[in-house]
């Protein structure tokens, strides 16, 4: 029997693995993934509660966040294929029109 | 330490080192293996959490179409321009400083608030049984995957509808971004 707690800091450290990884890359595909990882860790989060209360409620709910996350990917990677094909590099620091 | 707890935390440090090489691999291609790795122990941590039919869920939609789905994207766009370009982003100091005080503050807090709540009472976690059994009609039934499909079409069935619709919207949006006539159109 694993406590809540634990379930809490892990999923709480994929999590902020997955900001840190938005934040601090430039490629584009790694920061799609590292946003993978962060629903990974609300998922986690979410069976942790279900299994401490009892309630297929939080099993549910993350059916519906795997589905948001397979539709996410496919439209993140067709933008990511048309920026590419704009300007020829997936570097988010080269799409910077609206920098103004 | 029960063997679960071991278990979890085998597919913990798993989880986290996964999580570790998709921030500092170079290769995209590098990346998200790392990623399928962080997946799958993810899907472990499911079944030691009695989500077992979420784990099937979890190889079968992220380790199957979504890493399918990287590994094409990445064929598809030129990876040797980018190897020569520094991956990390400038802020990226100021990310790992920031990440580390997140960690700290939030997640103090929470394991603060889950410690006081499990302090208070209930006795710890519910049964997990409740999980895996569902009774329909009077007469129960046992198994996550029958639990969980019967909790779907019964209670969630409106969400679960809209989701399919957005599966759709997303499919279609996802062709028409990928067209290549679209570059003509502006």
């Amino acid at each position: 029997m694993v406590p809540l707690t634990h379930y809490l800091a892990l999923s709480f450290l994929l999590f902020v693995l997955g900001v840190v990884g938005v934040l601090a890359r430039r490629n584009l595909l790694t920061v799609l993934m590292s946003i993978e990882l962060m629903l990974n860790a609300v998922n986690l989060n979410l069976v942790a509660f279900s299994r401490q209360l009892g309630d297929l409620g939080g099993q549910i709910f993350t059916v519906f966040v795997i589905a948001v996350a397979a539709g996410e990917a496919a439209i993140g990677l067709a933008i990511l294929i048309s920026l590419y094909r704009l300007k020829g590099s997936v570097n988010l620091d080269e799409a910077s029109e609206m920098k103004g | 330490m029960t063997p679960a707890l071991i278990f979890f935390w085998i597919l913990g440090a798993v989880v986290v080192i996964g999580a570790v090489g998709v921030i500092v691999m170079r290769q995209p291609v590098h990346s998200a293996l790392f990623l399928l790795l962080s997946f799958v122990a993810v899907a472990g941590l499911f079944v030691l959490a009695h989500a077992e039919f979420l784990a099937a869920v979890q190889i079968l939609v992220y380790a199957g179409g979504i890493m399918v789905l990287f590994l094409f994207t990445i064929m598809l766009v030129n990876i040797r321009r980018q190897a020569r370009e520094p991956f990390l982003h400038r802020q990226a100091a100021v990310a790992i400083l920031f990440g580390l005080a997140f960690y700290a503050v939030v997640g103090g807090l929470l394991v603060g608030e889950a410690k006081k709540l499990a302090a208070l009472g209930a006795a710890g976690a519910a049964d997990p049984g409740k999980l895996a059994t569902v009774s329909i009609a009077g007469a129960t039934v046992a198994g996550n995957s029958q639990a969980v499909g019967w909790a779907l079409y019964r209670d969630y069935f409106l969400p679960f509808e809209v989701a399919s619709v957005f599966l759709l919207v997303a499919m279609i949006g996802a062709v028409v971004l990928g067209k290549r006539t679209m570059e003509k159109v502006d």
